[in-house]
């Protein structure tokens, strides 16, 4: 169990570093650097190689890489090397991220609170009584959802609840002194969405499982034994449905703190995910790693806690022989 | 008084997916009086279990009740709304399925699953409940009934989880039990052990009972009367002495002719001798094998086999046996190549193989062929039987078109099968005739071995009968060797032509099927003689009488590295002496070998 455990943690920590060699090849092998952009296409030569110096660009790749890694592991994500005008030090990446983690994170959570719940109890009621008007009605409509593109549905959401009723602001522009109530109305259009995106998905995979699960003979004994409906499946049916339910609310976890790009370009929300956007598109290379590395070090912690969820609900690997 | 349970002109059909009904239930009656034990026999698709459950008012999903009523002191079940039909069930009526080990949730602990019925009823408190579950845990003789039920369903053995199953379905006192094939898929030691406390528990609790099962051998230690059944429709109905002694229908006569012998010698037909070489066709010599990770030592985490040396002359059957985990189905592993043995070789035709399948070459792939026990995960369900036949004969003998076709008519003619079966699905087949095709498979390649392992096991007595008779006829035709590895030793005496038999992995006799089957025995082959049931009222009794049964049945296979392993289990074990030092190999003559640390005159007492 414990050995379990460490193993896990092990592979984990060994894929951070996988991937952390993977960001710094990738970002590295991009045309063009920085100094480049930062001096412009009339730059000469020697005033190059001095910006280069300056910004450690110029040392072989290794060593950038070494350096960049302890940087990371002290907490410093380095400096932006863009934006910033010729000759002058950007601006901390962890300054420029750290309201944009805040507001990301600030979204997922509100997403998951409504997403999780929902999906959960509408995949367990559609499971409960299949074949179901109430089934049907779950199943199609998830489906339908799962395979409309999410820009489709922001956008029929802003049509209808922005244009036509004129409820909601079309945009989610945070300026970071909201109200209350400001901040609800300005959240709620994307939330929504990503709320219907990530549901569908989670009410899905609790359907299918469940009712897997639910046509294993011991689910029959339960009946023989006159278990009442609602034990069944809260009590036998969820306990080995655990697994495979708890891996897809990962992933979809993970979908919301880096995948929500387009999202947050719809409503222009200031998110992570669009500022590593901008930071391609500026070649900001530093903050490209940063970002890249809080995704991945995103999904990597949310699957490892699924993990444990799955080991945790499975006795045989919980109580080994 | 009128009975517990009456069953008055039941029908249940199945709905099939164009709206209209098949039956399966043909309008069967019959009585189950207080304190009595009524055994419902017959092959699948007889409707057994269909009739069994009905007395819960359940019936499986695609099923329908269509008439008749079936009455528990005169309440028919059938009608009842569902909310009445939950509180009977676990509460009067309780069900103990084939499988323990499916049964069981895997996910609760044994104590949350035998008292749920109980505490949900409302019949005790959880105290109450645990209390009773624990006095149960004693009647049935189980290990440790004071922590089993805090313990999860894969931290115990299968024949202690089938009889948990009993005390699942005893703890809340019901009326009526309903055993579904309960020890079908339990050893033969485990299953007199569970058989006994069923029966003495039934006796204790003063319940009725309906047992369904298709072994007559086994009703005839259980049952008050026997009700025989066919296709949905009630053959016989009678006291169970009646109608084992004199079977008044046809078609019990043909079930009582298909109960394979008590395993005994002189049963095996000789084979001749005109497929002889003198290099045996398989030979394996010091094979060590196991599962897990590999130590330094280059021995597996988990040794299984230890020691084994088994030859295979060409031509001839070696019978494999031994109880659950004995390591029958590994040692079949190791000689295919899919489980490449730490230690030692595998010999085909006097050459050494290489241990892992995947070096072997096409041509030494060929000459041995596996026969899987379940031929429903064995066979692909989305291939047509004549690509399944086709793939061996394109990969090993290069067929193509008219002659491949041709082959795949000769290979379903060699198994009995017709024609048109080339162009269905697996599906489409009964469990008898999938077998036939996993066979037929195996053919295909037109090896030198065929490894079956536990091929009947899965297979109703007739069925499984049928399959033993096509077997001895391929083995005259083609010349081919078995290695035939099975738990049922009533099965091996009749086809084998040597016997090996294996305990904790290594072998503990071994010899031609007569000397195997007859005195001197080593005191584990005497065991698994004794603990087959025979087809006679008050065998039970006797045999739990005798010392072997006292002495050894259903304990936990140990794998050990010193001494005997057989030693906790051995009536004539010697202290100091089968615990520390490995047994010799003792020579009765003519091939015949006892490991044992007793002497040939001992065995005989």
């Amino acid at each position: 169990m414990l050995q379990a455990i460490l193993h896990r943690t092990g592979v984990g920590v060994a894929t951070l570093i996988v991937v952390s060699v993977l960001i710094f090849v990738g970002t590295s092998v991009l045309p063009g650097d920085v100094a480049q952009i930062i001096l412009g296409q009339m730059a000469t030569p020697e005033s190059l190689a001095a910006l280069r110096t300056k910004l450690g660009i110029d040392q072989p790749a290794y060593i950038r890489y070494f350096m960049w890694l302890s940087d990371l592991m002290s907490g410093d994500l380095g400096v932006s090397k863009a934006g910033s005008g010729i000759g002058t030090i950007g601006t901390p990446i962890s300054e420029m991220l750290y309201p944009r983690l805040m507001n990301t994170l600030r979204m997922a959570g509100v997403v998951s609170l409504v997403a999780i719940p929902l999906s959960l109890s509408l995949g367990l009621l559609a499971a409960m009584y299949p074949g179901t008007r109430l089934d049907r009605i779950v199943t199609f409509s998830t489906l339908s959802l799962i395979s409309v593109p999410e820009f489709l549905v922001a956008t029929f959401l802003v049509l209808i609840l922005a244009v036509y009723l004129g409820w909601l602001p079309a945009i989610a522009y945070m300026s970071g002194n909201e109200t209350g109530w400001q901040l609800i109305k300005a959240l709620a259009m994307p939330t929504l969405t990503l709320v219907i995106v990530a549901s569908s998905q989670i009410m899905r995979m609790t359907r299918a499982t469940v009712l897997n699960v639910m046509s294993s003979p011991y689910i029959e004994m339960a009946i023989l034994k006159g278990v009442p409906r609602k034990r069944i499946i809260l009590r036998h049916a969820l306990f080995n449905a655990i697994g495979p339910i708890v891996n897809v609310i990962a992933l979809n976890l993970a979908y919301l703190v880096s995948g929500v790009v387009i999202v947050e370009t719809i409503f222009a929300y200031p998110g992570l995910a669009k500022l590593m956007i901008d930071g391609v598109q500026t070649r900001d290379m530093p903050l490209v790693q940063a970002c890249a590395m809080i995704f991945c070090a995103t999904y990597i912690v949310l699957i490892f806690i699924a993990d444990m969820a799955t080991i945790l609900s499975n006795p045989r690997l919980r109580h080994p022989k | 008084m009128s009975a517990l349970l009456e069953v008055d002109q039941l029908t249940i059909d199945a709905r099939k997916d164009d709206g209209s009904l098949l039956p399966i239930v043909k309008g069967v009656s019959f009585n189950v009086q207080r304190g009595e034990v009524v055994a419902l026999i017959g092959e699948s698709g007889s409707g057994k279990t269909t009739i069994a459950l009905s007395a819960l008012g359940y019936t499986k999903p695609g099923l329908e009740f269509t008439g008749g009523e079936v009455r528990l002191e005169g309440r028919d079940v059938i009608t009842m709304p569902s909310e009445e039909k939950r509180q009977l069930r676990g509460e009067r009526v309780a069900y103990l399925a084939q499988s323990a080990a499916a049964t069981f949730n895997p996910a609760l602990t044994i104590g949350e699953q035998v008292t749920e019925s109980a505490v949900l009823h409302g019949h005790f408190n959880q105290e109450e409940a645990n209390q009773r579950a624990e006095s149960l845990y004693h009647d049935l003789e189980l290990p440790d009934p004071e922590r089993l039920g805090k313990r999860y369903p894969h931290q115990v053995s299968g024949g202690q989880l089938q009889r948990l199953m009993a005390a699942m379905a005893l703890c809340s006192k019901p009326d009526l039990l309903v055993l579904d094939e309960p020890t079908t898929a339990l050893d033969v030691t485990t299953q007199i052990e569970v058989l006994k406390a069923f029966k003495s528990v039934i006796k204790q609790e003063g319940s009725a009972a309906i047992y369904v099962t298709h072994d007559l051998s086994v009703v005839a230690q259980i049952a008050d009367h026997i009700v025989v059944l066919y296709a949905g429709d009630l053959q016989e109905h009678g006291i169970s002495e009646q109608v084992i002694n004199q079977p008044s229908h046809d078609y019990t006569r043909r079930l009582m002719a298909a109960v394979r012998p008590p395993p005994a010698a002189g049963q095996s037909d000789e084979t001749t001798g005109e497929h002889r070489r003198d290099v045996p066709a398989l030979e394996v010599k010091n094979i060590l094998a196991g599962y897990g990770r590999k130590q330094h030592d280059g021995t597996p985490a988990i040794t299984v086999l230890r020691d084994v040396h088994m030859a295979i002359e060409r031509g001839h059957t070696v019978g494999v046996i031994g109880e659950s985990g004995c390591g029958k189905s590994t040692l079949a592993r190791v000689m295919s190549g899919l489980l490449p043995a730490s230690k030692g070789d595998v010999l085909l035709d006097g050459e050494p193989l290489q241990p892992d399948l995947r070096n072997r070459s096409r041509n030494q792939l060929q000459k041995v062929q596996f026969v899987f026990q379940m031929a429903d995960t064995a066979l692909n369900p989305r291939q047509r039987i004549d690509q399944i036949l086709g793939r061996p004969l394109e990969f090993y003998l290069e067929l193509s078109g008219d002659a491949k076709r041709r082959r795949i008519a000769e290979l379903l003619q060699m198994v009995d099968l017709p024609q048109e079966f080339a162009g269905r699905y697996p599906e489409e087949l009964s469990g008898g005739q999938k077998q036939r095709v996993n066979l037929a498979r195996a053919l295909a390649a037109s090896p030198e071995v065929l490894l079956c392992d536990e091929v009947i096991s899965a297979l109703d007595t007739i069925v499984g009968a049928n399959v033993i008779e096509l077997l001895k006829r391929l083995r005259r035709q083609t010349g081919v060797s078995f290695v035939f590895i099975s738990h049922d030793l009533s099965t091996v005496a009749s086809f084998a032509d040597e016997i090996v038999v294996l305990y904790a992995g290594r072998v503990v006799e071994q010899g031609k099927t007569d000397h195997v089957l007859s005195p001197p025995y080593h005191p584990y082959t005497r065991l698994l003689i004794s603990s087959v049931p025979e087809l006679r009222v008050g065998w039970l009794e006797e045999t739990m009488q005798t010392q072997e049964a006292q002495a050894g049945i259903d304990r936990v296979v140990k794998l050990t590295e010193i001494g005997c392993p057989f030693f906790d289990r051995c009536p004539l074990a010697i202290e100091g002496t089968c615990d520390r030092e490995p047994p010799p190999i003792r020579d009765i003559g003519d091939g015949h070998t006892i490991n044992c640390h007793r002497s040939k005159e001992e065995f005989v007492r």
